[in-house]
């Protein structure tokens, strides 16, 4: 497989991770901290909550896509390079979309926390 | 940031690096998967290892909901990398695999990422639709409304 190829499968893990990851995050933005709710309402009342909202479904399926663009792109190339590049890229992209659509307050501080993992996830996985 | 936020981060940490190393002791025991040996990818399922595997990321992703539900995204993410470089000493002192120079160096950078989020807060002012803040009219509940009459009071 040429180099498109992977790095086409590398930007669909990026994108269904990343979706999957912020959908997951609004969801449970929505639902309020779990840990209160269990305390107020019971656990089966967070299952309840959790299970039917479909913020949280839709993240779901983004995180299964993502682990199968993920296992189809393995199969076309090097784990030494679509592991690292995937993860992480999805931490850069997260802080992007955190801002844009979860409105999150990333500031400097946030922004230079996502480069440093990033660089450092890429080296450990290297 | 409470006590028990501390520990919600911390069981996402551990139980994300312990899943994996759990899974991955377990897999070498099973070995390389392969096409001829996939059916034979269900007996791995009955290996305790993969079984405490299993488990223990079904608790990683109770717990990285419940940090989710308290904490932004872009503060939740980097502070459980942490895992990483867990996984790194228990793949080096537990698996006993080689660590390079360049592995160490992504463990510093991993540590300085950390350090710049923990130092700021952990969620975005009205972020959370239903946190508990402390109003003008008392503490707003985990369901987040304040009553009618408290409010024109």
């Amino acid at each position: 497989m040429n180099h498109f190829a992977v790095w086409s499968g590398i930007a669909a893990i990026v994108i269904t991770a990343t979706l999957g990851d912020v959908l997951q995050s609004r969801a449970m933005k929505e639902i309020g901290d779990l840990d209160l709710v269990r305390k107020e309402l019971g656990l089966a009342a967070v299952i309840r909550r959790v299970a039917t909202n479909g913020r949280f479904m839709f993240g779901l399926a983004f995180m299964a896509l993502g682990f199968f663009s993920l296992l189809i792109t393995l199969s076309w190339g090097d784990v030494s390079i679509i592991g690292p590049a995937s993860a992480s890229l999805t931490f850069l992209a997260n802080a992007l979309i955190a801002h844009l659509y979860l409105k999150e307050n990333v500031d400097r501080r946030r922004w230079l926390a996502a480069l440093c993992v990033a660089a450092g996830v890429f080296l450990l996985a290297r | 940031m409470t006590p028990r936020k501390y520990i919600i981060l911390l069981a996402v940490i551990f139980f994300a690096a312990c899943g994996d190393v759990s899974l991955a002791r377990g897999m070498r025991d099973f070995g390389a998967v392969t096409l001829a040996n996939l059916p034979q990818l269900f007996t791995a399922m009955l290996n305790p290892w993969v079984i405490a595997g299993i488990l223990m990321l079904i608790g990683f992703f109770a717990s990285y909901l419940s940090a989710l539900s308290f904490a932004d995204l872009t503060y939740v993410l980097p502070a459980t990398s942490l895992s990483y470089i867990l996984m790194v000493l228990l793949a080096k002192f537990f698996l006993h695999e080689h660590v390079s120079l360049w592995r160490w160096l992504g463990v510093a950078l991993i540590v300085a990422g950390v350090g710049f989020v923990a130092g700021g807060p952990e969620a975005t002012p009205g972020a959370h639709k239903h946190h508990q803040i402390e109003t003008l009219y008392g503490p707003v509940g985990a369901l987040g409304e304040v009553a009618d009459h408290e409010v024109d009071a």
